[in-house]
């Protein structure tokens, strides 16, 4: 068994819910639309030149990281900044706690970021009684709701204005209202006295320049440009896979990255922080942090091919490519990371034997690396993780029946005669009563009619053309 | 111009539609060509590429590598199957190996059904009539990794008493995916089913693939849906009169 019932169980209902199939389809058809506006060849003619150059530069930062990561931390050093190394999630609460204690801080502010979601930041914070109150609208709203997000760049892509309604009102004071705009308002309204009180702000990036010693943020509402600098403290937390050399390889980051994650040509803020607040600048906080998380990323570049996988801009392209993702949603994918990305970077982060499955379910069908604005070869990192999970499974137990069948499809299809007699032999077998209702004929019956083998194969009736001819 | 033309009937041809390895080779006989059906050929090894077990992929791949090394060109009724031999076979065999190299001389020759038609053999129109509405769904190998997306609406546009109407999802992959399909049959019988609301959207009644595997996929979600769609191969279609 590759994955759990219960887990099969809660992806039959996501399939089975229409409610949840309507949002997240329409939800990712905007998205993919817009995107694909955005990156015609009338619209953006030098689009695969940008992805080549976007590949080229992720690909060039990670086989010289170690040189980057050093200039990075100069630089930000020079700017009066701090760079704090984080080998996991524990390492990075462990900082901030220890900050926030020193400082006198109960409360802090974050904007929107994947990295603190891998590693359950939240959780680990409110554990020790300090509160974190999420800016994001959409990540606000999962936050109240006890939720996790659903999609890396649309966290709530799967509630409707109902749900948000229902939401508000249960954790808020606000009266009632469906409409979208004024429950932005009331969470703005929410919000502001937090980052009025909070002592410091955690942001992720985008972004890493090395030779800026900077942390580049996008975002569309202008709550991580506040979180970022109304509180008296700014902590990035990033992977260390987001380091790119220059502050011009932005130009080509930033081109493909609104426009392949909302079709935006670019976000509506983006903010470029180093160091904090200076001499006789208006604002800024005093202090400015940057973590720089491994949890899993230097082992995953020890592998020369997989090592692609931390290309990734976040961008969320190739969850609304994926038709898996669209049918299955984010919530049955484990992790944080959802679609074709997360099922290739959470078997990497956790191995493989923990969600053997991961790797499989996807049809192959390459909508991901289409659009992926890196390039990076999604399928075949599937194919690689496949190997490795029947490898693992060879060694380790699990998967007989199948690896049997192989074995046996392996030494079958070198012997011509007896496959095309296997072939007749099957033929018949598949006419039996009851042989529907066994092994894969069975899994297919279960949503599709089954197709029977022809009675008489291709190369029996082209023997006997060409015996009459 | 080639006088002959090896064929590759993949197994799923083979054992679930024969006719269609008939269609394609009435196709290429019409269009001029001598075709011959090597008996010793099985599969290509997609199966079990696909499910991560490379040693015995490995060995059919070779066996086919055996058949077909001396072919002139090698005709396939599938994109996949031409993908999975001209492209990963190439992941199948180490670098300077001899069937790495095999497979360097080998695959420039393996050519998908309709791109040898439209850029080999370089004939649109073969000659058939087919009263109906059809609409083309882009098989996922077909269209990613051999980049064929314009040659087969060449091909039907010239069908006589076709008409060819694009469905929204042409490019949406249908679901079937190999052993995904069973491994994860409600995602994929959902995957078919969105598929299928496309195409009823066209008011076509035929629709027409060059990869079986994806049409068995489609005729079943059809069929269980009770849709009055009917699917064919472009082999098929183009053999009609
Ligand atoms: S893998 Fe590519 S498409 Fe997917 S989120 Fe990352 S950058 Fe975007």
């Amino acid at each position: 068994m590759l994955m759990k019932p219960e887990q099969e169980e809660q992806i039959r209902r996501t399939v089975d819910n229409p409610k949840i199939q309507l949002a997240v389809y329409s939800a990712t058809a905007r998205l993919k639309e817009k995107r694909e506006e955005a990156v015609a060849s009338e619209a953006l003619p030098e689009y695969q030149e940008l992805r080549t150059q976007a590949n080229r530069i992720k690909k060039h930062t990670l086989e010289n990281l170690d040189v980057y990561l050093e200039e990075f931390e100069a630089n930000v050093e020079a700017h009066g900044g701090k760079v704090i190394y984080a080998r996991n999630g524990a390492e990075v609460a462990d900082f901030i706690l220890g900050l926030a204690r020193e400082r006198g801080v109960r409360m802090l502010v974050k904007s929107k970021s994947m990295t603190t979601e891998e590693i359950h930041l939240n959780q680990r914070l409110e554990h020790h009684h300090l509160e974190a109150v999420e800016t994001d609208l959409g990540e606000y709203i999962i936050q109240l709701a006890h939720d996790r997000p659903y999609h890396i760049v649309a966290p709530a892509v799967h509630m409707t204005r109902q749900d948000v309604a229902d939401v508000f009102e249960k954790n808020l004071a606000d009266p009632r209202t469906e409409e979208p705009e004024k429950q932005a308002m009331i969470a703005r309204r929410n919000l502001r006295e937090k980052f009025l009180a909070a002592g410091i702000g955690i942001s992720g990036a985008n972004f890493l320049v090395a030779d800026s010693g900077a942390v580049c943020i996008v975002e569309n509402e202008g709550n991580a440009r506040l979180t970022t600098t109304a509180p008296p403290i700014h902590i990035a937390v990033a992977g260390l896979e987001k380091m790119i050399p220059r502050a011009r390889d932005l130009a080509v980051f930033l081109k493909l990255l609104g426009r392949s994650g909302t079709g935006q040509l670019l976000t509506v803020y983006t903010s470029f922080l180093s160091g904090p607040r200076r001499g006789r600048e208006a604002d800024g906080p005093g202090e400015f942090y940057v973590v720089l998380m491994d949890n899993g990323r230097t082992r995953l570049l020890a592998d020369a091919e997989k090592r692609q996988s931390l290309y990734c801009i976040r961008c969320g392209a190739c969850l609304n490519a994926c038709p898996v993702y669209r049918k299955i949603g984010g919530h049955n994918y484990p992790g944080a990371y959802s679609g074709p990305i997360g099922a290739i970077i959470t078997p990497q982060y956790e191995g493989i034997a923990k969600d053997p499955w991961l790797p499989f379910a996807s049809s192959l069908c390459g909508a991901c690396a289409e659009v992926c604005p890196v390039k990076i070869d999604i399928p075949k990192i599937l194919l690689d993780l496949r190997k490795e999970v029947v490898e693992d499974r060879a060694v380790h137990g699990g998967g007989f029946v199948e690896r049997k069948a192989f074995q046996m499809y392996g030494w079958l299809m070198r012997r011509p005669k007896l496959y095309a007699m296997a072939g007749r032999i099957a033929a018949k077998m598949a006419r039996l009563p009851g042989a529907a209702s066994i092994g894969p004929a069975a899994k297919w019956g279960s949503v599709r009619e089954v197709t029977l083998p022809a009675r008489k194969s291709f190369r029996d009736q082209w023997r006997e053309r060409e015996k009459s001819k | 111009m080639p006088a002959r033309v090896s064929i590759f009937v993949t197994c799923i041809v083979d054992q679930v539609f024969p006719r269609v390895g008939m269609a394609m080779a009435e196709v290429l006989e019409r269009a001029g060509y001598q075709v011959e059906f090597r008996e010793d050929q099985t599969c290509c090894g997609q199966p079990a590429f696909n499910t991560g077990y490379r040693e015995d992929a490995r060995k059919v791949a070779g066996h086919f590598i055996r058949v077909f090394r001396d072919a002139e060109f090698i005709v396939v009724p599938s994109g996949s199957c031409a993908s999975m031999i001209t492209h990963h076979f190439f992941d199948l065999f180490p670098k300077g190996s001899s069937q790495y190299e095999e497979t360097e001389y080998l695959a420039p020759r393996v050519i998908e059904f309709s791109r040898f038609l439209t850029e080999v053999a370089k004939v649109d129109d073969v000659g058939a009539r087919f009263e109906g509405i059809v609409t083309y769904h882009d098989s996922c190998h077909a269209l990613r990794e051999l980049r064929i997306k314009e040659g087969p609406r060449r091909l039907l546009r010239k069908v006589r008493g076709l008409e060819l109407r694009e469905m929204s999802a042409a490019e949406e992959c249908c679901g079937f995916g190999g052993t995904f399909s069973v491994k994860f049959p409600e995602v994929s019988g959902g995957m078919g089913r969105t598929k299928l609301d496309s195409i009823l959207a066209t008011g076509a009644s035929t629709v027409v693939s060059i990869d079986s595997s994806c049409l068995m996929q489609l005729q079943g979600v059809f069929s269980r849906a009770g849709a009055p769609l009917k699917t064919m191969h472009l082999a098929e279609v183009l053999a009609s009169r």
